[in-house]
């Protein structure tokens, strides 16, 4: 059942919120020893609150628009009493004590979160393999990854343990995992979606957005989630999108913009779906316009001198002395050093070696500096593109879900998955991969729909098309 | 501007320090080479002429964001003090500190 | 600077941290608030929780605006940036502060001298957690472990950074003097150095003579009085010169200044550069405070200590001005100079409001006591009319601050306006003279009028004289 369906039948007694939790549970319990898609289940809790949520809507109260829905979360989020280990052995059993503004959103519109999702290290990563704590497969072929860095809460959707999950997108770790698992994953307009409670990988370009099975229930989610929340310095003052009830006004008219830079190096099958999908769109009354965006192919390197420079920052705070590991040594340097080291996996203290370098002293003009003014150069270039198309559209990824240890020898081997979904990071722009069929070897693939800020109801007006049409 | 050099094992060595982070020679090695492979596919931003680009800190054009002077419910001690590695005089205690504040 | 000997000049640059009154801390609604138990005042914000985010605290905006003003400084558009460090003291291991856009830049601080100290910058930044080291002499060597405190994390702190203008240890002491009463002055802090709200350290340097070039500097840290601030740099100065004229080279560290032994060391320092890798906070907006709010916060200050000195200053004129420098400067620093003002605005000569108030009433007050403006210009019209001698005066003071009062009660209860009888018998006689028809109607028996007589005789002599013995007095001559 989707999320929506599911509210719709908790908010009017047709459905119990216990009966949907139970479903849940016994997938997780069924599915999760292949997938290891979540590091923490809260059976009894679940329980508990969807019992709850029964007892109100009985009493003719309305839980509100999420009711008895089971969600997983990203194991980044913070949630009140919980652990949120962001995959790391330097936060392993962490107990928050306090719950991230999206968390205390979903749980006030009648959510039920079920557990937590595995995830690459910090979300350093494209593959959930630089999880502390084991690898998760993608449910569609258990040899394949599930995408990174938001890998469990794609599968956990994918594999329908349950209807909707929340991530996180720093460079595509919502999008690419999504389109590997043949979900839908969005990365909302950077400030729409509070960061109070995301555990901070690159401030400046991390944002929570949903993962869903249906374009209408990451609409439903997202609403839930967005809108203002003065916690957050970053937070944009517009409320949340008003996204379900402009759903299904179609494409017509609107004006959708193909690159070149969102689809050369992908794989012929993949660049097919990407015609396909331009063809779905005009068949619907969308115009199609040729545009080019050369200033896109700096995106990555400027991404990988911005990014860690900000976590370097971000992750010093974990130092063994008021939370987390502590690794004893001598003195308190020591204790740090020792600390680190055991604590963080290699993809970690690469970035943080990596974001340290570029901000050192005689380097932070050429490196940090540069990457800065690119990014400006990559917004005036999307600025521009803008004043023709409404939309762009594109690849999520150059590839389907690669197998589980292809691409860990070389970084940058791994880092060229993100190349079509990083540059809209920078620009802090909204954008969704949406599943469209299948590619090389009947694996799914996602098309990328990218706007201008605060554009999602044309995103997801589009992506209705597309899901309708995705069997083309 | 010019390129600059590319990362040494010295560099590598002093971010690590910089970072608190210890790493074994062979670590050195790997991380090193792998450094230099993503720092050389960023020499390409390194080349671009960008003088006349302001750099942006931030996707949004926030300004001037504040909230009221007013007390809020600060956490509870034994919550604050659940999670520290170490306590003493409900304190969170460390190891010896060489050296001053920098 | 003779002091130094030959050609020696000291070059003294302060930077002052110094904690804002606000209610609550800069990023987050922790109460901040002085002592209290450890770890009490503390959220995820101030600990640098994961997820946690900071959001900036308005009144310390405009404390920060005010100190800037009061400091003639530029009032600029200013950005955050993180200053990475690791520390126990420091929550998230970096420090939210300003560097490249500061709030405020380019003032200047006028010492009572007249000399004239540059203000580079006066920026805002958060204040860290407090360190306890145990084990040892309870200072950091020898400490076997350390144990940290986090209540007085994320307090605001306006970090105020002079010019290398000064050129003495006293023109230190005069500057962080002034610079105390500027920021008392404008409301933004209480200036309580022995509390730490306030903290000095200075950066010495020497050179042979005002047009060498600047020496190598070091920075004197833990200066925790004005007298410290005086003493230590006399001392890093003196150090300095002996060193180099023996042949030595000044290395440029920080030292930490030792009150009980007199002398700076050197603090052990770690081999790694301090290299704090400043970029832009990521997780806050610039500010950019409208001109219309740098003006309301403008015409919102007070007075600061030079205004006032200069008001007294004018009314004493030249010559009176230049004796009474260190009075004027006493009593503005204590902030009395609302007693001199007002009882010169009723009249009573500057002079005598001056040195009552700076010798008697500074005196009285800094016991504790209290005096209401009005009163205390009641007691010195009296002082000046004649009506109380000098004497006299002090001891109604005294009076008035111990328990209050007003003071012609107070002068009349200790005796001090008693008239002497022969004179009483003169004002009666002349009044009784220049009213025959109501004396005939008293003598008569119409009692009623010794009203009339009391009320002229205490016309006569401004109330100077005893109702009772007028009274007295009348009965008797009529008999």
């Amino acid at each position: 059942m989707t999320a929506v369906d599911i509210a719709a039948g908790v908010r009017s007694g047709t459905l119990r919120a216990a009966d949907a939790i139970e479903t849940s549970l016994r997938a997780i319990a069924a599915t999760d020893g292949d997938v290891h898609a979540f590091l923490a289940i809260y059976d009894d809790d679940a329980r508990a609150t969807a019992a709850a949520i029964d007892d109100r809507v009985a009493s003719g109260e309305d839980p509100g628009p999420l009711a008895g829905v089971p969600i997983a979360l990203k194991d980044n989020l913070c949630h009140n009493g919980r652990v949120t280990s962001c995959a790391s052995r330097i936060l392993e059993g962490w107990r928050s004590p306090y719950d991230a503004t999206v968390v205390e959103r979903l749980e006030a519109a009648g959510a039920v979160v079920v557990g937590k999702t595995n995830m690459d290290e910090f979300a350093m990563g494209s593959s959930t393999e630089n999880s502390a704590f084991g690898p998760t497969a993608n449910p569609r072929n258990t040899d394949r990854v599930p995408g990174g860095s938001s890998g469990g809460s794609a599968a956990a959707v994918a594999s329908s343990m349950v209807p909707i999950s929340l991530g996180s997108d720093t460079g595509g770790s919502i999008r690419q995992p999504a389109s590997f698992c043949g979900v839908v994953g969005v990365k909302p307009t950077y400030g729409l979606v509070s960061r109070y409670g995301l555990v901070a990988f690159a401030s400046s370009l991390d944002q929570i957005g949903p993962f869903s099975t249906t374009v209408a229930d990451s609409a439903l989610l997202l609403e839930v989630i967005a809108g203002h929340d003065k916690r957050d310095s970053t937070s944009l003052e517009s409320p949340a999108p008003s996204l379900l009830s402009h759903l299904h006004d179609g494409v017509e008219g609107l004006r959708v913009g193909l690159c070149p830079e969102l689809i050369e190096g992908a794989s012929p099958k993949i660049a097919e779906r990407i015609t396909i999908a331009a063809d779905a769109l005009t068949a619907n009354g969308a115009e199609l316009v040729e545009v080019a965006l050369p200033e896109l192919r700096y995106g990555l390197s400027a991404y990988y001198l911005l990014a860690p420079a900000e976590a370097s920052s971000n992750l010093a705070r974990y130092d063994g002395v008021r939370y987390g590991l502590r690794v004893d040594a001598d003195d308190v340097a020591a204790m740090n050093v020792a600390t680190r080291t055991q604590g963080f996996g290699d993809e970690v203290k690469r970035r943080i070696m990596l974001g340290t370098y570029a901000l050192s002293a005689g380097y932070y003009d050429a490196y940090y500096g540069k990457a800065q003014r690119v990014r400006t150069m990559i917004i005036q270039a999307f600025d521009r593109v803008y004043q023709s198309v409404d939309l762009l559209l594109g690849a999520t990824t150059p590839t389907v879900a690669f197998e589980l240890g292809a691409k860990v020898a070389d970084p940058m081997e791994m880092y060229l998955s993100d190349v079509y979904t990083i540059p809209t990071n920078l620009a802090g722009h909204p954008a969704l991969s949406v599943p469209f069929g299948t590619a090389e070897d009947d694996l799914p693939v996602g098309v990328q729909l990218l706007g201008p800020a605060l554009s999602e109801v044309q995103l997801f007006r589009a992506a209705q098309v597309l899901e309708q049409e995705a069997g083309r | 501007m010019s390129e600059p050099s590319p990362i040494s094992a010295a560099d590598v060595v002093h971010v690590a320090t910089l970072a608190r982070l210890e790493l074994t020679a062979g670590e050195v090695e790997m991380f090193t080479e792998q450094l230099a492979s993503i720092l050389g596919h960023a020499a390409d931003v390194a080349a671009l002429d960008l003088e006349g680009l302001e750099p942006t800190a931030h996707p949004l054009e926030l300004l001037n964001v504040v909230r009221p002077d007013v007390v809020q419910a600060s956490l509870d001690r034994p919550v604050v003090l659940a999670a520290a590695p170490k306590v003493l005089d409900d304190r969170f205690a460390v190891p010896r500190i060489v050296g001053e504040e920098p | 600077m003779s002091a130094l000997g030959g050609t020696w000049e000291m070059v003294v640059g302060l930077e002052v941290h110094t904690e804002l009154k606000t209610a609550t801390k800069l990023f987050c609604g922790c109460a901040n608030a002085f002592g209290g138990e450890p770890n009490t005042n503390v959220c995820p914000v101030c600990l640098g929780l994961p997820g946690s985010l900071p959001v900036l605290n308005e009144a310390a905006v405009e404390l920060a605006i005010r100190i800037g003003l009061a400091l003639h400084c530029e009032v600029l558009p200013s950005t955050f940036a993180r200053k990475n460090y690791f520390y126990p003291d420091q929550p998230k291991d970096y420090q939210i502060s300003q560097y490249d856009q500061p709030i405020n830049a380019e003032g200047y601080l006028d010492l009572p001298d007249g000399t004239r100290v540059r203000i580079e910058r006066a920026h805002m930044e958060e204040d860290t957690g407090k360190t306890t080291h145990l084990g040892g002499s309870g200072r950091i060597h020898g400490a076997d472990e350390s144990i940290v405190d986090y209540n007085r994390a994320g307090v605001p702190l306006v970090e105020i950074v002079s010019g290398p203008d000064i050129r003495s240890a006293e023109q230190a002491r005069l500057y962080a003097a002034e610079l105390r009463a500027i920021l008392i002055a404008s409301g933004a802090s209480d200036g309580r150095m022995e509390e730490g709200s306030m903290r000095v350290d200075a950066n010495v340097s020497v050179r042979q003579g005002p047009d060498a070039p600047f020496g190598t500097r070091c920075e004197i840290k833990n200066l925790n009085s004005l007298r410290s601030v005086l003493r230590a740099i006399d001392h890093e100065a003196l150090r300095q010169v002996t060193l180099l004229e023996a042949g030595g080279t000044v290395t440029q560290e920080t030292r930490h200044w030792d009150e009980d032994a007199g002398r700076t060391h050197t603090l052990r320092s770690k081999e790694e550069a301090t290299d704090y890798r400043y970029f832009p906070e990521p997780d806050l907006v610039p500010l950019a405070p409208s001109s219309t709010q740098i003006d309301s916060i403008r015409a919102a200050l007070p007075p600061m200590p030079a205004e006032r000195r200069a008001s007294i200053r004018s009314l004493l004129g030249d010559d009176g001005a230049a004796s009474s420098l260190e009075q004027i400067t006493s009593v503005v620093d204590q902030g009395l100079d609302d007693f001199v003002v007002a009882a010169v605005d009723a009249g009573v000569p500057v002079s005598l409001a001056l040195a009552r108030v700076a010798n008697e009433l500074a005196g009285l007050i800094a016991d504790g006591g209290e005096v209401e403006v009005v009163a205390m210009t009641t007691l010195l019209k009296m002082e000046e009319a004649g009506e109380l001698s000098a004497t006299q005066s002090k001891a109604v003071l005294a009076e008035l601050v111990a328990a209050g009062g007003d003071p012609r009660s107070i002068a009349k209860a200790k005796g001090f306006e008693q008239m002497d009888e022969g004179a009483l018998d003169a004002v009666l006689d002349a009044v009784i003279a220049e009213n025959p028809s109501e004396w005939e109607r008293y003598v008569d028996g119409d009692d009623k009028l010794a009203g009339f007589f009391t009320g002229k005789v205490m016309a006569a002599t401004r109330g100077q004289a005893d109702g009772k013995a007028v009274n007295a007095g009348l009965r008797s001559r009529r008999g």
